[in-house]
C-alpha cells in the first residue's frame, strides 16, 4: 500500500518534470506558428493570444507564397538530406566494418585519419571545394551538396559505428564464415542488422546539420532551382526583415514539413535506436 | 579480429572494397581542401603572393596582444559555453532519459517527440525566435515574468555582456538536449533485463537501482556524449552568428572560437578576410579538439570500458 | 528498391542542374548583390526596362544576405562561379577585388562620363587613374521623426543639438513615446546612424576626414571624441532594454508609432513609407551652435561592376552603360527613394521624404563615412572597431576617451600615417 502511493508520487513527479520541459521545448514553435496567422499590429499588441476574428490574417502567407517556391525548396532539401544520409550510412558502415573487423597494417592510423574530419569544420575548405565543383561543372547542382555532406558526415559516422561494431560478439560472424558466407554477406546480413540502433543514432546526428546548413547551399548552389529550404527562409528573412507577417509565415513553412516528417518517422527512429534493446 | 588471424592471406581485397568509397569521398572533398587551407597558416600574403613564414603567424596570434586577447577571450568564452552544456544539457538529458525509460510511464512517446523537436529546427529559426521571445520590446518574457510578479528579474539578457553568453549557451542547450536524451534512453533500454531482475532480487530498486546499476552501465554512452558535446561546442558558430552577428556582441562577450575564426578567415563588412591568420586560428582549434579527443580515447574511454560486459 | 529511388533522385538532380544551363540562346547576365530587399524592384521595374531596350539579353538578380555577401562573393570569384555583374561595396572591399583581377576596369565606358570625380571616388584606385564600378547611389544620414507625435507635443524641428536634447527631454517627460528608436544589439546602427551621422558636424566633414587619413588629426583629438560624448547622452532616451534591441526591432518600434525620433539613413524611406501610418518628416544632424556650418554624411554606398571573367562582356558593358543613363537614374531613385543617384543627370524624385533628405545637399557640406577610405585596410579594422566602440559608449560600458584611445592605438598599430 505504502509502496503504491510512493510510486504514484514518483510517477506524478515524472509527469510534472517532463510536461514542464515539454512546454519549454514547444513554446517557441507555438509562438511562431500562432503569430504567423495574425495581423502585424496584433503580433505586437498581444504576441501570446491566439488569432481571433479581428486579428486573423493570412497576409504573411500570401506574401511568402507569391515570392518563393517553397515547395521546390523543400523538395531540394529533402533530396539532398536523404541521398547524403544514405551514402553516409552505407559508406560509413562499410569503412567502420573494415576498421573494427580486420586487423591489417595501418588500421589504427586509418582510424585516426578518418576521425580527423570531426575536428575541423569543413567550412574552412570552402575555396578548394568550390574550385573542385566549378572544375567538374557541379556548381548549382544538388549533387555538389550531396558530395560535400557525404564527406562531412562520414568521420562521425565511422567514429560512432566502429565503436559499436567493436562490441559485437565474434561468434555470430565466425559461425557465418564457417557456413561459407562471403565477407560482404557477413557485413550485409549479419552485421548491419545488429548495428541498427547505432545507425539510427548516426542518422540523427548526420541529418540535422545537413538539413539546417546555410553555408554550402549559399556557396555551391544558390540558384533558384537548387535553393534549399533553410537558404530560402534565410534569404526571405533578409528581404522582409521588418515584415514580420512574412517572416513568421516563412519560418512556419520551414518548420511544418520537418515537424510532420519527424512526427511520422519518430516511431521508426525510436524503434531503430532501441531495436537492440528489445529482446 | 578473429578470422583474419588464422593465416597470412595474400591480399584481402574486401578490406579495400569496404574502405574505398568512404576514403575516396572523404579524402577528395574534405581532407585535401582542409589541408590546402591549414597549410596557409604557414604563409603570409605579400603583394598578392603567398610567402612562406614558418610559424610566424602563430607567434603573432599568441604574441601580439591584439590577437592574443581576442583569442583568449574566445577560448575562455568557448570553455564556459562547454561547461554550461556539460552542467545543464547532459544531466538534464540523463534525467529525462531515466524518466522516459520507466516502463509504466504514460505519454512517453509524446514527451520524447516534443523534447526532441527543437533539435530539428534550423539555427535561423532558433536564433530568430529566441531573440523575439527575449526581446524587451516584444514583451513575451517581460509579460510572463510580470504575470508571476517577477518583472524585476527581467533584463535585456542578450544585450548585457555579463549575461549574453550564458543565455546563448542555454538556448543552445534547449536546442540540442534531445540528442543526449535519445542516446542515453537507447542505452538504458539496452540494459539486459537479467541484470535489472538480479538487482531487484537483491533489493536494489528505484533511485538506488539507477545510481548503482543503470548509471554505471550507461557511462560509456555518457562518455561518447561528452566528447561529442566537446567537439560540437568547440566547432560551434551558427547560433552565435545568427543571434549576435559576426562581431559576437555585446563587446565580444559572446565571441567563441568559431565566430573569431569566421570573422578572421572570411572577413566581415570592411574587414577583408585573412585566410592566413584564419588558418592559423583553425589550426589551433584543430589542436585543441585533437587534444580533447585524444584525452577521451586514451584516458577516459579505456577506463569506461571496464564497466562493460 | 532503394537504389532505384536513388537513381531517380540523382537523375532528378541532374535534370534540375541542366535546367539552369538550358536557356543559353540569349546572353544571360547574373547580378550579384547584397540588396535582397530590392529583389522585387529589380524583377518588376529595372530588369524589364533594360530588357525592353536590349532584346537578346536576359538579366537575373540573385541577392545574397548582406552579412554573407562579401565572403560568398569572394569565394565565387576565386573559384570562377560568380555572376557577370557584381554589386560593389565602396572603397577597399571592391578595390581589393579589382587588384586581384576579379573586377574589370570600367574607366572608358560611355556611361562613366555622367559621373563626377567625387561620385567615382568610392570605386577608383588610390591615384584616381582607373575606375572599376559604375556608381549607382549614395545614402544620406539624418533623423526621421514622427510628425504626428511632434505636433501632439508641440515640438518644432530641432536646429541645434541643444534643441534636439530639449525635444528629447520633452518627449521623455510626456511618456507616450520612446524618445529615440535605436538599439545596440546589432552594433552597426550605433556607429552608422550614431557616430557617422552626427560626427561630420564635429570634424567638419571632408576637412577632418582627410586630415585623419593623412595622420594630421588623431581619433583622440577633441573633434573625434566629442561625437562619442554626445552619443553617450543618447542612452537616457532609448527604449527599455535597448541593449538587446535589434535593428528590425528599432524599425518596428518607430513604424508602429511607438517612438518619436529615429536616427536614420535615407535607405529607410521606402520601407518606412510602406509600414508607417503616420506623417513622417526628416531633419539633418543638428549643428552644435546656431549659425554653424552644417555637414552631412552623403555616403557613396553602392555601385556595380563587371566580373573580369564574364562570358558575356559585351552584354555586361551594355548593362553598365545603361546604369550610367538618365533612364536608370530616374527609375532607380524613384523605385528606391532614399538611394540618391550619383550621376550628373537632373533626377526628378516624387517622394517627399526623399526630397527633404536630398535638399540638405544644397545647404550643408557633404562628406562620406570617415572609416571607409584607407583607414579600414588593416587589422584591427577601424570600421568594425567603431561599431563596437559606439555600442559600448552608448551602453555606458566604455568612456568616450577610452574608446577613442583604443581606436587610435589600433589604427596606429598598422597605419603608417599614424605610427
Amino acid at each position: 500500500m505504502a509502496k503504491a502511493t510512493h510510486s504514484l508520487t514518483r510517477s506524478f513527479a515524472a509527469h510534472a518534470i517532463l510536461a514542464a520541459y515539454t512546454v519549454i521545448a514547444l513554446f517557441p514553435v507555438v509562438v511562431i506558428i500562432i503569430n504567423s496567422f495574425k495581423s502585424r499590429k496584433a503580433i505586437f499588441r498581444s504576441p501570446l493570444s491566439l488569432p481571433d476574428r479581428d486579428s486573423f490574417s493570412l497576409i504573411g502567407y500570401e506574401t511568402v507564397l507569391a515570392q518563393g517556391d517553397f515547395f521546390l525548396y523543400f523538395q531540394n532539401s529533402l533530396i539532398v538530406t536523404v541521398v547524403s544520409l544514405f551514402f553516409v550510412l552505407l559508406f560509413g558502415a562499410m569503412a567502420a566494418f573494415a576498421l573494427s573487423e580486420y586487423r591489417f597494417r595501418g588500421n589504427t592510423l586509418m582510424g585516426l585519419y578518418l576521425a580527423l574530419g570531426i575536428m575541423i569544420p569543413i567550412r574552412l575548405g570552402t575555396v578548394a571545394i568550390l574550385k573542385l565543383m566549378v572544375a567538374s561543372g557541379l556548381v548549382n547542382t544538388l549533387t555538389a551538396l550531396i558530395l560535400v555532406y557525404t564527406a562531412q558526415g562520414l568521420p562521425l559516422a565511422i567514429f560512432i559505428l566502429s565503436e559499436f561494431m567493436r562490441q559485437l560478439s565474434a561468434d555470430l560472424k565466425d559461425a557465418g564464415r564457417i557456413d561459407g558466407l562471403s565477407e560482404y554477406r557477413i557485413f550485409l546480413r549479419l552485421v548491419l542488422p545488429l548495428v541498427r540502433p547505432a545507425m539510427a543514432t548516426v542518422a540523427v546526428f548526420t541529418m540535422i546539420p545537413i538539413w539546417n546548413d546555410l553555408w554550402f547551399p549559399l556557396i555551391l548552389a544558390p540558384a533558384e532551382e537548387t535553393k534549399t529550404i533553410t537558404l530560402g527562409a534565410q534569404v526571405f528573412i533578409g528581404q522582409f526583415v521588418t515584415n514580420w507577417n512574412a517572416v513568421l509565415s516563412a519560418l512556419s513553412l520551414a518548420i511544418l514539413p520537418v515537424l510532420v516528417l519527424y512526427v511520422i518517422f519518430s516511431r521508426q527512429l525510436i524503434r531503430g535506436i532501441t531495436a537492440g534493446a528489445v529482446k | 579480429m578473429s578470422a583474419s588471424e588464422e593465416k597470412k592471406r595474400p591480399v584481402r581485397w574486401h578490406i579495400a572494397v569496404f574502405l574505398a568509397p568512404a576514403v575516396l569521398v572523404y579524402t577528395a572533398i574534405m581532407i585535401l581542401p582542409l589541408f590546402g587551407t591549414l597549410q596557409l597558416s604557414l604563409f603570409r600574403e605579400v603583394e598578392q603572393q603567398q610567402v612562406f613564414v614558418g610559424f610566424d603567424n602563430f607567434r603573432i596570434l599568441f604574441g601580439d596582444p591584439r590577437w592574443s586577447e581576442s583569442f583568449w577571450n574566445a577560448l575562455f568564452n568557448n570553455t564556459w559555453f562547454f561547461i554550461i552544456h556539460m552542467l545543464v544539457q547532459n544531466p538534464l538529458g540523463v534525467l529525462f532519459a531515466a524518466l522516459l525509460s520507466s516502463p509504466k510511464l504514460r505519454f512517453s512517446v509524446f514527451y520524447r517527440t516534443a523534447i526532441f523537436v527543437p533539435t530539428i529546427l534550423s539555427f535561423v529559426i532558433v536564433g530568430f525566435v529566441w531573440k523575439l521571445i527575449l526581446s524587451p520590446l516584444w514583451g513575451i518574457t517581460p509579460d510572463m515574468l510580470d504575470a508571476i510578479g517577477l518583472k524585476s528579474l527581467f533584463a535585456p539578457w542578450l544585450g548585457k555582456p555579463e549575461y549574453a553568453l550564458t543565455t546563448l549557451s542555454l538556448i543552445s542547450v534547449w536546442q540540442f538536449i534531445g540528442i543526449p536524451m535519445m542516446l542515453i534512453y537507447a542505452a538504458l533500454l539496452s540494459i539486459p533485463d537479467e541484470v535489472l531482475e538480479a538487482a531487484e532480487c537483491d533489493g536494489v530498486t528505484g533511485m538506488s537501482q539507477f545510481w548503482k546499476i543503470k548509471l554505471p552501465l550507461v557511462l560509456p554512452s555518457i562518455g561518447i556524449i561528452s566528447i561529442l558535446t566537446f567537439v560540437g561546442n568547440f566547432n560551434a558558430f551558427d547560433l552565435i552568428y545568427t543571434a549576435q552577428g559576426a562581431l559576437a556582441g555585446p563587446n565580444y562577450a559572446t565571441d567563441i572560437l568559431g565566430t573569431f575564426l569566421y570573422r578572421t578567415f572570411f572577413g566581415f563588412q570592411l574587414q577583408i578576410g585573412d585566410p592566413n591568420m584564419g588558418s592559423t586560428i583553425a589550426s589551433v582549434m584543430f589542436l585543441i579538439i585533437l587534444a580533447g579527443v585524444s584525452l577521451y580515447l586514451f584516458g577516459i574511454q579505456t577506463r569506461l570500458r571496464r564497466y562493460q560486459f | 528498391m532503394k537504389s532505384t529511388t536513388l537513381k531517380g533522385l540523382l537523375l532528378a538532380s541532374t535534370l534540375l542542374c541542366s535546367v539552369g544551363l538550358a536557356y543559353g540562346q540569349d546572353a544571360e547576365l547574373i547580378i550579384e548583390s547584397w540588396r535582397n530587399d530590392d529583389l522585387e524592384i529589380w524583377q518588376s521595374k529595372l530588369i524589364p526596362a533594360f530588357e525592353a531596350k536590349h532584346p537578346g539579353i536576359k538579366v537575373k538578380f540573385t541577392p545574397t544576405a548582406p552579412t554573407e555577401y562579401n565572403a560568398a562573393l569572394n569565394f565565387k570569384l576565386e573559384a570562377g562561379s560568380a555572376g557577370d555583374l557584381i554589386t560593389c561595396r565602396p572603397f577597399d572591399a571592391s578595390l581589393a577585388l579589382y587588384e586581384a583581377g576579379h573586377l574589370a576596369p570600367v574607366t572608358d565606358l560611355e556611361g562613366m562620363k555622367n559621373f563626377s570625380d567625387v561620385a567615382k571616388s568610392g570605386w577608383s584606385t588610390d591615384d584616381g587613374s582607373a575606375q572599376f564600378c559604375v556608381p549607382m547611389a549614395s545614402v544620406i544620414h539624418g533623423f526621421i521623426y514622427n510628425k504626428d507625435a511632434f505636433d501632439e507635443l508641440g515640438l518644432s524641428v530641432p536646429q541645434t543639438e541643444g534643441e534636439l536634447f530639449a525635444a528629447l527631454d520633452k518627449i521623455k517627460e510626456d511618456g507616450n513615446y520612446v524618445p529615440m528608436a535605436m538599439g545596440t544589439n546589432d552594433q552597426w546602427e550605433a556607429a552608422t546612424m550614431g557616430y557617422q551621422n552626427i560626427g561630420p558636424n564635429y570634424w567638419k566633414g571632408e576637412e577632418g576626414r582627410l586630415a585623419l587619413i593623412k595622420g594630421d588629426q588623431k581619433l583622440t583629438d577633441d573633434v573625434w571624441v566629442q561625437p562619442y560624448e554626445t552619443l553617450a547622452k543618447w542612452k537616457d532616451y532609448l527604449g527599455d532594454g535597448f541593449e538587446a534591441q535589434t535593428y528590425p526591432d528599432s524599425q518596428n518600434m518607430f513604424t508602429l508609432g511607438r517612438a518619436a525620433i529615429y536616427p536614420a539613413g535615407s535607405w529607410e524611406i521606402s520601407g518606412f513609407n510602406n509600414l508607417a501610418d503616420f506623417q513622417m518628416g526628416a531633419f539633418p544632424p543638428p549643428v552644435r551652435n546656431a549659425g554653424d556650418d552644417c555637414f552631412i554624411s552623403d555616403h557613396t554606398d553602392i555601385a556595380i561592376g563587371m566580373n573580369a571573367k564574364t562570358a558575356n562582356p559585351e552584354a555586361a558593358k551594355a548593362f553598365l552603360n545603361w546604369v550610367g543613363s538618365e533612364e536608370f537614374a530616374t527609375l532607380y531613385a524613384n523605385a528606391l527613394p532614399g538611394f540618391f543617384s550619383l550621376s550628373d543627370h537632373d533626377v526628378k524624385m516624387d517622394d517627399a521624404l526623399a526630397q527633404e533628405f536630398v535638399s540638405w545637399r544644397g545647404k550643408c557640406n557633404s562628406t562620406i563615412r570617415s572609416t571607409y577610405q584607407i583607414l579600414s585596410r588593416g587589422t584591427p579594422n577601424l570600421e568594425n572597431e567603431t561599431w563596437n566602440a559606439s555600442a559600448n559608449v552608448i551602453r555606458g560600458t566604455e568612456s568616450p576617451q577610452d574608446a577613442a584611445k583604443r581606436l587610435q592605438d589600433g589604427l596606429s598599430s598598422w597605419n603608417d600615417n599614424h605610427k
